[in-house]
């Protein structure tokens, strides 16, 4: 087994150090490591983007980054965003129009929308859809995640309430030399 | 009875589930932390037929973090075998072993499980595992799987037919020599993976001092999986628990026993730790139950006003390895059969239908199950015999959808459709979608070179079927009933059981709908309890298009019954005649009066304060009931889809423009949720019109065993969609609902296909229609001419250019049978 490597990072605002195998997917640090099992895994090869969260400003495949990639950085995941309680925004949007129905897909959802609405802040629908083509969703036919997308935009109030990433460092490569667990296998 | 509360069924409530999944507190079982659990990687076969001649565990054993490689020798004794039975005559029943033994018959059935203290390390392991095979001569063709002289993949059966039967009315051979215009096909849709976000996963784990195993699923059915376990396992249901959390989407995936979790409870119980396994995508693409996969050859015959007087059909299912528990390998196959003349009047119908075992992963029960096949080949049949007779697609459907004043109307093979909207879904469709203008518009397009093209698809299902019909043909466990337990406690709060459970169908809202309005209480105190098998004595799950019906009739039956209870109780402590007590808002209350008692004022009063009730009403008044419902035969739910596509004349890709369902689902629980229902079905058929397909090359390899090739289509590639909902009530339940789950994907690939057929002027006989395939089907010749096509509205140009291309340059007669299958 390889040795481990210390890593700092920012995870929703609180700094973190672990020890961590180089070969860690940044997906099984979040969710194992530090309990965040809003994260979810579907495919472990980047199509699927049930694991997209924010790295350092932008939306990243957490299957495809080791969590050695992450060290120093500053990480979002679904749990920054709103609680049961105080839902953000677009979580409220969500809700409002029925945009989630298993809710598997639905973290990388809002993480990737999030990212979208930040970079565009009035999309268009094939701009939603083009958008939110690197995240699949099996259960809603995206029908109502488009709608609860232009309505968090016509709101406006989703970068506003977005704190938790803010940060100059430069976007990193998310995935790249990353080797997913299961490619060994084949 | 009365409604003091009306509203809450057929509000557009937001959904209950929604913030904790929206917050990432969703519990998905591979979200369960336990302390010391043993981590599962699978040995999968790499070979599609073949013999096992050695397993050396030997290296991976001393592997690191490594507490057990188990094989086949190792589970000898360990469970009872594994068959799904069925009670139709030619059905020829497989043992599912748990791991495969002698032999492997398809490329990632399992071998070994390695069992580790951590998943990397279990695959770490998993790779040091070697595996000696022999291949073995293998028939990939169901077709030639079904010659006697076939590689064997059972030994102990007589063949690889392992269902064959004949469903017939009158003289379907009569009809159709009189007909005035016969048209047919070999239509062929391809394989499909249900392809749920989340991958199936099993954490369980034994209890040694109470002697008790809790297994936590990924599955639909926590009932059906208990009780089979307990059978296979020899343990009473009250130390076997199946549990359900949160479930990331089924669509029939999650519907069946499988293996996997035969191994990891056996293997928690035999270690005493417990032991979980969380399939990755591969193995899901290699592993979970596959669908759709029948080869239709049908012929239709109608006179020469598009009356259908003869339909027959040869139906061959390539159902895959193993006949899955409890469906069996019928499940699909049987259906495309039974349901293939459709919500038409159809006089006479023979249709025969054959399963081949064949050396792939098994098929289920996916969302739809064999409709979609049939659907597509009858509802291509339609537009054939009205592009062959000049006439309009819906004009002919018109001619034979049933009518309203001939229900209940029964199908050539026995079902039987109750009075609902077949003809009005039809008329309300077309008018959604502006269908007249739509083809004014098309005739300007196509002048222009645009082709574009209008399709139809019109179909009935048969939801939530009660106790008389079996939900897979044959089956011998009843999913006819559910049952469902509610409850106020001493606090005042309400807790209402059901044995169905959720993957995402916003149970946790629409049945809390109907329990607070039926019971008088508030929506937000009703808690629902789902997916556990602990909860109540019987329950089986969520499939089939049944939990509104069932769970909801159930949730009807037994508020009503506690209703009965909690007037009883008021009228006792508001001294008040039961008559004029009224329940509402969650409190109890005497009509015209200021007397009033919450429910937790009421529960107290029952439960804890010393003396408010008489002895004898104390003992009878609970404040919780059970309650069971069969609706015995089941209920019709019909639509009809339009479609608008446009194919680019270049590439050949394409785009759905416009889609609109009208759909009769009965009485409406939740708009939002009912609607969404039909969003995601749409999407699934539309991914098996235009993308999805399994494909195995001759010797039964996977290509497509990644998400990269196996396409699951996008918010980028899914139109918008409207959806016209028609509520005619379903009196034969006593929610009058109708189930609305499946529908989505039932009508979309042939709507679609039919669209296409309609833009380019081609028989669309094999799905998904990929570019590549409408290339090959228009020919050279034809793309020539495309520039200058001319025909018409519903291919009124009988005779055209076109036609004549496609028979020139295709090789293919109007009755000649599909293109090879190629793979991408
Ligand atoms: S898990 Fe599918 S993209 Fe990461
Ligand atoms: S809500 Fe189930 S996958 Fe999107």
């Amino acid at each position: 087994m390889s040795e481990q490597r210390t890593i700092r990072l920012t995870v929703n605002g609180a700094s973190f150090e672990r020890e961590v195998e180089p070969r860690r997917l940044l997906a099984d640090f979040l969710r194992e490591d530090l309990g965040l099992t809003g994260t979810h895994i579907g495919c472990e090869h980047g199509v699927c983007g049930a694991c997209t969260i924010i790295l350092d400003g932008d939306s990243a495949r957490s299957c495809l980054t080791l969590a050695v990639q992450a060290d120093g950085a500053q990480v979002q995941t679904v749990e920054g965003l709103g609680t049961v309680d105080a839902l953000h925004p677009l979580q409220r949007a969500f809700r409002e129009h029925h945009a989630l129905q298993c809710g598997f897909c639905t973290p990388g959802m809002l993480m990737a929308a999030l990212d979208l609405l930040r970079k565009h802040p009035s999309p268009t629908e094939r701009e939603i859809r083009e958008g939110l083509s690197g995240n699949l969703c099996r259960c809603t036919g995206y029908e109502h995640i488009v709608r609860a997308v232009r309505t968090a935009a016509a709101a406006g109030e989703t970068v506003g309430a977005e704190t938790e990433t803010a940060s100059a460092a430069p976007p990193r490569e998310a995935g790249a030399g990353a080797q997913s667990r299961g490619s060994a296998r084949e | 009875m009365t409604n003091l509360r009306p509203g809450l069924i057929g509000a557009r409530v937001q959904r209950l589930e929604d913030p904790r999944l929206l917050a990432g507190r969703g519990c998905y079982v591979d979200d369960l932390r336990r302390t010391g659990a043993l981590h599962v990687a699978f040995c999968r076969s790499d070979e599609s037929h073949a013999r096992i001649l050695r397993i050396d565990t030997s290296e991976a054993a001393r592997a690191p973090g490594v507490a057990a490689v188990v094989t086949a020798a190792d589970l000898e004794g360990a469970c009872r075998p594994l068959r799904a039975t069925s009670r139709m005559p030619s059905y020829q029943a497989t043992e599912l072993p748990v791991l495969a033994g002698d032999k492997v018959r398809y490329a990632g059935e399992p071998v070994a499980a390695v069992l580790a203290e951590s998943r990397y390390l279990a695959e770490d392991a998993a790779e040091r595992v070697a595996i000696d095979y022999e291949p073995l001569p293998a028939a990939t063709d169901p077709e030639a799987a079904l010659a006697p002289d076939a590689p064997r993949l059972h030994e102990d059966l007589a063949s690889n037919v392992i269902v064959d039967r004949e469903f017939a009315r009158g003289d379907a051979e009569a009809a159709l020599a009189g007909a005035a215009v016969r048209v047919s096909g070999c239509f062929r849709m391809g394989r499909k993976t249900p392809a749920a976000i989340e991958n199936r996963g099993y954490l369980a784990e034994y209890d040694e001092g109470r002697r008790r195993l809790t297994l936590h699923s990924c599955t639909q059915v926590p009932g059906i999986v208990r009780d089979a376990l307990a059978e296979l396992l020899d343990l009473p249901g009250h130390r076997l628990r199946v549990v359900a959390p949160d479930v990331g989407g089924g669509f029939g995936a999650k519907v069946s026993l499988y293996r996997e979790e035969v191994l990891v409870s056996i293997l928690a119980r035999r270690l005493g730790r417990p032991v979980k396994w969380t399939s990755d995508r591969r193995e899901d693409l290699m592993s979970t139950t596959q669908a759709f996969d029948e080869v239709v050859r049908a012929e239709l015959g109608v006179d020469e006003d598009g009356a259908i007087l003869g339909l027959r059909a040869e139906i061959v299912g390539d159902v895959g390895a193993y006949s899955v528990y409890p469906w069996t390998a019928a499940v699909e196959p049987v259906q495309v059969a039974s349901f293939l003349s459709g919500p038409y009047r159809v006089p006479d119908y023979r249709g025969r239908v054959r399963a081949a075992a064949t050396p792939k992963p098994p098929t289920g029960a996916y969302r739809g199950v064999g409709r979609p096949p049939a659907v597509f080949a009858m509802e291509r049949l339609l537009d054939m015999a009205a592009r062959r007779l000049g006439m309009d697609p819906r004009d002919i459907r018109r001619r034979n959808l049933v009518r309203d004043g001939e229900f209940p109307y029964r199908a050539p093979s026995g079902l039987v459709w109750d009075r609902a909207a077949f003809t009005g879904c039809l008329e309300r469709a077309c008018e959604t979608i502006g269908y007249d203008e739509l083809r004014e518009m098309q005739a300007a397009a196509r002048a222009e070179g645009r082709r574009i093209g209008i399709g139809l698809a019109s179909y009935a299902e048969l939801t939530g079927v009660g106790s008389r019909i079996a939900v897979a043909p044959g089956m011998p466990i009843n999913t006819g009933t559910e049952s469902a337990a509610i409850r106020i406690d001493s606090t005042g709060a309400v807790t209402a059981t059901f044995g169905v459970s959720s993957q995402g169908q916003g149970i946790e809202t629409t049945l809390a709908q109907v329990v607070a309005e039926e019971l008088g209480a508030r929506l937000e105190d009703v808690e629902i309890v789902h997916g556990d098998s602990a909860a109540l004595s019987h329950g089986t799950g969520t499939y089939a298009s049944r939990s509104a019906i069932q769970a909801g009739g159930a949730a009807i039956v037994c508020a009503r019954s506690l209703r009965e209870k909690v007037i009883e109780a008021a009228s006792h402590l508001l001294e008040s005649a039961p008559a004029d007590i009224e329940v509402t808002g969650g409190a109890v209350s005497v009509a015209g009066t200021d007397r009033r008692m919450s429910f937790r004022e009421l529960a107290r009063a029952v439960y804890t304060e010393m003396g408010r009730l008489p002895r004898e009403v104390r003992e009878r008044v609970d404040l919780e009931a059970t309650g069971v419902y069969d609706p015995f035969w089941g209920t019709t739910s019909p639509a009809t889809h339009a479609a608008l596509v446009e194919v680019d004349p270049e590439t050949f890709e394409v785009e759905v423009l416009r889609y609109v369902v009208a759909e009769d689902c009965g009485r409406v629980i939740n708009p939002l949720i009912a609607d969404g229902q039909v969003h995601g079905g749409v999407a699934q058929g539309i991914g098996a019109a235009l993308f999805e397909e399994m494909v195995h090359d001759p010797s039964g390899q996977l290509l497509t065993a990644s998400f990269v090739d196996y396409v699951v289509p996008s918010a980028a590639e899914i139109p918008s969609m409207e959806v016209e909902h028609l509520e005619t009530s379903a009196e034969n339940n006593v929610g009058g609902f109708r189930g609305i789950g499946e529908g989505g994907t039932i009508g979309a690939p042939a709507a679609v296909a039919n669209a296409i057929a309609d833009a380019l002027g081609v028989e669309i006989e094999e799905l998904p229609a990929t570019p590549e395939r409408l290339f090959r089907l228009i020919g050279p010749g034809r793309r020539a001419a495309g520039a200058r096509m001319e025909t018409g509205p519903g291919g009124r140009g009988r005779g055209n250019r076109f036609t004549a291309n496609q028979t020139n340059s295709g090789g293919r007669s109007e009755s000649g049978s599909g293109p090879t299958r190629q793979s991408k």
